[in-house]
């Protein structure tokens, strides 16, 4: 008894099997036919958009089930141009499989790896034409070549300055200052304490000095989410405490994480939460991280009211606000 | 005189009188019975409301609300929260709650309009509150400012109502429902009471003008057609990537495969 293992027989290539249209002039007439009316689908396509484009109005609307309410015009439109394109595809599709030669070529792999001899000869020509060309004895070439192909990559790299001003000490400032008046977003009135019930929310823009228009860049920065919980819920030590006034707590808007509004408020777990990567922060624990990928607390803007009863800050931002970046100074948290 | 003693012995006298002794009787009944219906109805709008109303709470809300809607461990107290707030919680079928899971769902309301109200006097009357509004006081369509409205809503709702109010995840399984086809008169009452996890935009920080600002953009949301193409939800670049990566993928993979298949 032999325990050789039968040896799997390599069964070749299949054998070439003609296509139909290959064969019966019938199939070729049908493939040919069908080809040409791909194609002509695809014109048709086109005479619908330009035609719809034309004589449809583009104020006229149709109901349609899973689609709702939906303007004529654009449905035809995206049918036409959808048409006029996919049909030329199919039909060049369907007339390379059905119709262009019918050859098989097979092409073998190869080993990756050279041969052996060819190795060897490259090795010996590279030592022999390597070591007339002086490669190991002309150090001075040698070294202000290697000088030359280093310094070559910097000027890319310098003109990398032109993609923008540096943002010098745009991250860390905002337009709070000590005694800026919060004012309601959009309306721009002013707020006092009473304004806000207990479970209350308002979003808050810092009043700007007289002259200063308000820039996208800078509410951006100044957006102030401000909160009204019963005082007791808090669970803050005495200096942030001194931040609130009267249960009323302020908060930055912009995510410590990549800058989002973070306004999503669940007035009975005061949690907030950011839509972008649901941070969420602990509003009784001066903005906690709970959960998610902020690093930091939401800063807490300092709050106090005027002679006039008026909410206004009480100091700027202690910390930058909104997501790091590169030159932060993160010493205050 | 003579003409009507004449008068009295023609064919049709008879059904005349009986006809004019009707009329007589049935103006003198209503007018006799309008004026205790009328007293009714005005205590009904107060006392008689009220302790309908209590009647009602006792049988539907003390077990959890407490005797006196003094809240307990699992529910709120409801003493100030106003009739507002009981409109737009038991109007919309959220109270009472289906079970306690994480958030009171709108549902088929269990206590009809007049129940609703009497429960709403009821809770109105243990403390002062918002008081709860109807469509028609709210004049969104005259005093409305859609774009005002627009900007508001971008502000103070669009975080977690989406901003073309389709709802959104909130934590926990809690989420802020969608405000396509709510009535107007529920959309104010939460602005004004905040319900569940939802704060409260006092008169103050968003004016009642403002409000009807809101109602009326997001009626204009609501009838919003599509300018092409399928709306997807209105939800952003999810169900967009969603239907990308599966339809739009699919169907090149079927191209490909198509591609690849020898013909027969």
């Amino acid at each position: 008894m032999s325990n050789q293992i039968e040896r799997f027989q390599d069964p070749g290539l299949p054998e070439h099997v003609h296509r139909n249209a290959d064969v019966d002039p019938k199939a070729e007439k049908r493939a040919e036919r069908q080809v040409a009316v791909l194609f002509l689908l695809s014109a048709v396509g086109t005479v619908l958009t330009i035609a719809s484009y034309i004589f449809i109005k583009s104020d006229k609307y149709t109901y349609l089930p899973v689609m709702g309410s939906t303007n004529i015009q654009q449905l035809f439109l995206g049918i036409g141009l959808t048409a006029s394109t996919l049909f030329i595809g199919l039909g060049a599709i369907q007339w390379a499989k059905k119709l262009m030669p019918d050859q098989e070529v097979i092409a073998e792999r190869h080993e990756f790896r050279s041969e052996e001899s060819d190795r060897e000869d490259f090795v010996a020509t590279l030592k022999e034409y390597g070591g007339s060309a002086g490669l190991g004895r002309r150090s001075l070439i040698k070294r202000s070549m290697g000088v030359a192909l280093g310094l070559v990559g910097l000027s890319p790299l310098v003109l990398l300055r032109d993609t923008g001003p540096l943002p010098k000490k745009f991250f860390e400032t905002n337009s709070w200052a000590a005694g800026t008046k919060l004012l309601l977003d959009p309306s721009g009135t002013p707020i006092k304490a009473s304004d806000l019930e207990v479970g209350a929310v308002a979003q808050v823009l810092p009043e700007l000095p007289a002259g200063t228009e308000r820039t996208l860049e800078n509410t951006g920065k100044d957006a102030v989410l401000l909160i009204r919980l019963r005082p007791e819920d808090f669970n803050l030590d005495a200096e942030r405490l001194s931040w609130t006034h009267e249960g009323i707590i302020a908060f930055s808007k912009i995510c410590t994480h990549m800058g989002c509004a973070v306004a999503l408020y669940e007035q009975q777990t005061h949690h907030l939460l950011c839509p972008c990567h649901q941070s969420t922060f602990d509003v009784t624990r001066a903005a906690k991280v709970i959960f998610g990928p902020a690093a930091r607390p939401l800063p807490q803007l300092a709050i106090t009211v005027d002679a006039d009863g008026y909410l206004v800050a009480k100091q700027p931002f202690t910390v930058p606000v909104g997501p790091s970046f590169w030159e932060r100074n993160s010493s205050n948290g | 005189m003579k003409r009507i003693s004449s008068f009295r012995r023609h064919r049709i006298a008879g059904p005349i009188l009986v006809v004019a002794a009707l009329f007589t009787i049935g103006t003198a009944f209503v007018a006799a019975s309008a004026l205790p219906s009328a007293q009714s109805t005005m205590t009904t709008g107060t006392s008689t409301l009220v302790s309908e109303g209590k009647a009602i709470f006792l049988r539907g809300c003390s077990s959890c609300h407490g005797l006196h809607a003094e809240g307990g461990s699992i529910a709120p107290s409801l003493i100030g929260v106003g009739s507002a707030s009981v409109d737009f919680q038991v109007g919309t079928g959220r109270m009472p709650m289906a079970d306690m899971s994480q958030q009171a769902m709108q549902k088929k309301p269990v206590y009809n309009a007049q129940e609703t109200a009497a429960l709403a006097a009821y809770v109105s009357s243990l403390a002062p509150g918002p008081s709860s509004v109807t469509n028609e006081s709210l004049t969104y369509e005259r005093d409305g400012n859609s774009a005002l409205g627009g900007q508001l809503f971008r502000t103070n709702c669009a975080m977690c109502h989406n901003f073309a109010g389709q709802g959104g995840a909130l934590t926990n399984g809690k989420y802020a429902p969608s405000l396509m086809g709510v009535e107007p008169k529920y959309i104010y009452e939460a602005m004004v009471t905040g319900p569940q996890s939802m704060p409260k935009f006092t008169d103050a920080t968003i004016t009642p003008q403002e409000k009807l600002s809101i109602i009326k953009w997001l009626q204009a949301a609501n009838h919003e057609q599509n300018q092409g193409g399928a709306s997807l939800g209105r939800v952003g670049p999810v169900t967009e990537g969603l239907l990308g990566w599966v339809l739009g993928l699919g169907l090149l993979i079927g191209a490909a495969a198509w591609l690849a298949m020898k013909a027969k």
